[in-house]
């Protein structure tokens, strides 16, 4: 009996060519762009090995609308409902960076109130953003329940906007130079009382998930994003916070007198998954926080910019009652408003990250460009980056922990 | 600041000062603008990137210019650098994705709306309007309501034998199905004859590009 010898060299070949018969190619699969994961019209191109993703290309643009295009061919406030269409998950936050931006372009300041009005929208609209991000974020990690909590208490937020602006979805509701109608009677009570229904739901949320053990197994350690790349791939908004960069425009060039509020600015430590949730928690109850402060210390006075007479139309009252209103109405809606030649560039911490507007302006009420820096597209852009390495079952994790909006990212 | 701009000027004194009415802002030559990105990522702490887009002039030469806005995670200040870029019809300019990694999606937007080429760029394609689209629709002289494009996709013409005729603003997989013509649906889009640029466009010096023509049924 012959015992054939082999070499651990002829082992170690022999195993590696029944691995690669066993693995087989890689494959490429195709995730979207119509898929419940993808969290809208994103279309993923993965390449596999096995069940480990070794390459991720994603498509965008299947929501492209033209909008800087589009701006280019109206006036100033016509193009404020296009904003709503952007990240349509907190809309009222993007008019009033819209009109933030014009009227940086007009070196336009407005009255107390009218800031202190959209502080509280632009809170709104954070608290909306981020307890959607949470609550799908929760079902793409298999905790089903945290969406109904989150959505219940999105519904009353709802509310309060159409008793605001009129509409519950696509509110616009800024103007350039003011905003479209004052507070209601008794809304800033509605609102107090919606902050003391949420405040305890988002204790109820971090209970629910914070500490679960499948939350974290899902959610520890993926997805890493160090700081330095955070940087590089130009996250912004919780997503750079997470990674632990203490970038946040409403402390760090602030605007709507956000330097008189007190709120903190949550920072994480590992820029996981993990770390991306905690964030937006944080940042839910610090919106509470400022909203309360806000309607507490809600001045009086003009609640638009009186002296900008040739850029934000009058109220309908005094169009109706007096001969200049109404000249000036006039020409506001037909001539747009009036704006000097320059170039600006203004960007705010919108719940997704911070939305930048480039206006460049030769004068007039239409814009001769108009750039909108989107934050979901500068967070996508980390995904080819981020996503190799993982496992099919992470990419909805890591796609819901980044929180993004197509209507934003295709424009 | 100012003591911080002029460092700027004097280490850079081929950059000249930009009309700006916020930020400070530079014109820089093309052939410097890398080095002067990188100096100022590197040196003055102008670490993140925030936005890289175009401007088309279209009257006026260079008719491209790149604009870049980086901003300083430590500071909290902004930063504008406006490049021109050589060539009319075929524009190019540097890539500054060894730079920035975000620079990537950036300059494959402004490829895509402009028809900028980014020289050193890894993967320079279409990003938002697909891969075989053949316009750049964000160029002055395209028009507004789009110009009909014949076949969408090679591979799908290839597997179905179907011409679609998807014009940009009807494109995308969850549009509603048309029928009949497009500017009868959106009557505004065809109607420019308000706005002033187009006054203007009517006594140009030289026509860049390919002459504006209405879509061909109307």
């Amino acid at each position: 009996m012959a015992i054939k010898e082999v070499s651990i060299g002829d082992i170690g070949a022999r195993s590696a060519a029944a691995e690669q018969e066993f693995h087989g190619d890689q494959m490429m699969i195709n995730i979207g762009p119509s898929h419940p994961a993808t969290h809208g019209v994103l279309r993923l191109r993965v390449e596999l090995d096995g069940e480990t993703v070794t390459g991720c290309d994603p498509v965008i643009g299947y929501l492209h609308r033209g909008d800087e295009k589009i701006a280019e061919n109206m006036t100033y406030n016509q193009f404020v409902p296009y904003t709503d269409r952007l990240d349509y998950i907190g809309p009222i936050h993007n008019n009033i960076t819209f009109a933030l931006a014009v009227e940086k372009l007009a070196g336009l300041e407005t009255p107390e109130r009218c800031q202190a009005i959209r502080l509280i929208c632009c809170e709104l609209a954070r608290l909306q953003s981020h307890l959607l991000g949470c609550g799908v974020y929760g079902m793409d990690c298999g905790a089903l329940t945290v969406f109904m909590y989150t959505f219940t208490e999105r519904e009353k937020l709802y509310t309060l906007i159409e008793q605001l602006t009129g509409a519950r979805f696509t509110t616009s509701y800024a103007r350039i130079g003011g905003v479209a109608r004052d507070i209601p009677d008794g809304w800033l009570g509605n609102v107090l009382k919606v902050m003391n229904e949420l405040e305890p739901v988002i204790e109820e949320i971090d209970k629910l998930l914070s500490r679960n053990r499948i939350f974290w197994d899902r959610t520890v350690d993926v997805g890493v994003v160090s700081k330095e790349e955070a940087i590089a791939y130009g996250l912004s908004g919780p997503n750079l916070r997470a990674s632990g960069v203490a970038m946040d425009l409403r402390k760090d060039a602030p605007y709507l007198g956000y330097e008189n509020y007190d709120f903190d600015v949550p920072i994480g430590t590992n820029g996981d998954c993990y770390d991306r949730w905690m964030v937006r928690l944080e940042e839910m109850r610090q919106s509470v926080r400022l909203i309360r402060q806000a309607v507490e210390k809600m001045p009086e006075g003009p609640w638009y910019a009186e002296d900008a007479k040739k850029i934000f139309a009058p109220p309908k009252d005094k169009v109706l009652s007096s001969m200049e209103e109404l000249i000036q109405n006039f020409m506001i809606v037909t001539e747009g408003p009036q704006m000097p030649p320059g170039e600006v560039y203004f960007e705010a911490e919108n719940p997704k990250g911070t939305l930048g507007f480039f206006i460049v302006s030769k004068g007039g009420g239409v814009p001769y460009r108009m750039k909108i820096r989107s934050p979901s597209f500068c967070n996508l852009s980390i995904l080819p980056k981020m996503v190799p390495g993982h496992i099919v079952p992470d990419i909805p994790v890591l796609l819901g922990s980044l929180d993004f909006v197509l209507g934003e990212c295709d424009r | 600041m100012n003591t911080r701009t002029q460092t700027i000027e004097e280490a850079h004194p081929y950059i000249t000062e930009r009309e700006s009415a916020d930020w400070p802002a530079y014109n820089c030559p093309q052939e410097n603008v890398v080095e002067l990105l990188r100096y100022l990522k590197d040196e003055q702490d102008f670490d993140f990137l925030s936005d890289l887009t175009a401007i088309d002039h279209f009257d006026t030469r260079p008719r491209f210019e790149v604009v870049y806005h980086v901003y300083s995670t430590e500071r909290h200040e902004y930063l504008r650098v406006v490049t021109p870029c050589s060539g009319e019809a075929d524009p190019v300019c540097p890539s500054v994705v060894d730079l920035w990694a975000t620079a990537d999606w950036h300059e494959r937007e402004a490829f895509d709306m402009f028809g900028i080429q980014f020289e050193g760029h890894p993967d320079l394609r279409r990003i938002l309007m697909w891969d075989s689209y053949p316009y750049h629709p964000l160029r002055k002289e395209f028009p507004l309501a789009g110009k009909e494009v014949e076949f969408p996709d090679e591979d799908l013409v290839e597997a179905t034998g179907k011409t679609v005729e998807p014009a940009p603003m009807m494109g995308g997989p969850f549009h509603a199905s048309h029928t009949g013509s497009m500017v009868d649906r959106e009557p505004r889009a065809d109607d420019e004859s308000w706005n002033e640029h187009n006054e203007r466009r009517d006594t140009p010096g030289e026509e860049p590009g390919p002459p504006r023509e209405l879509r061909g049924k109307h």
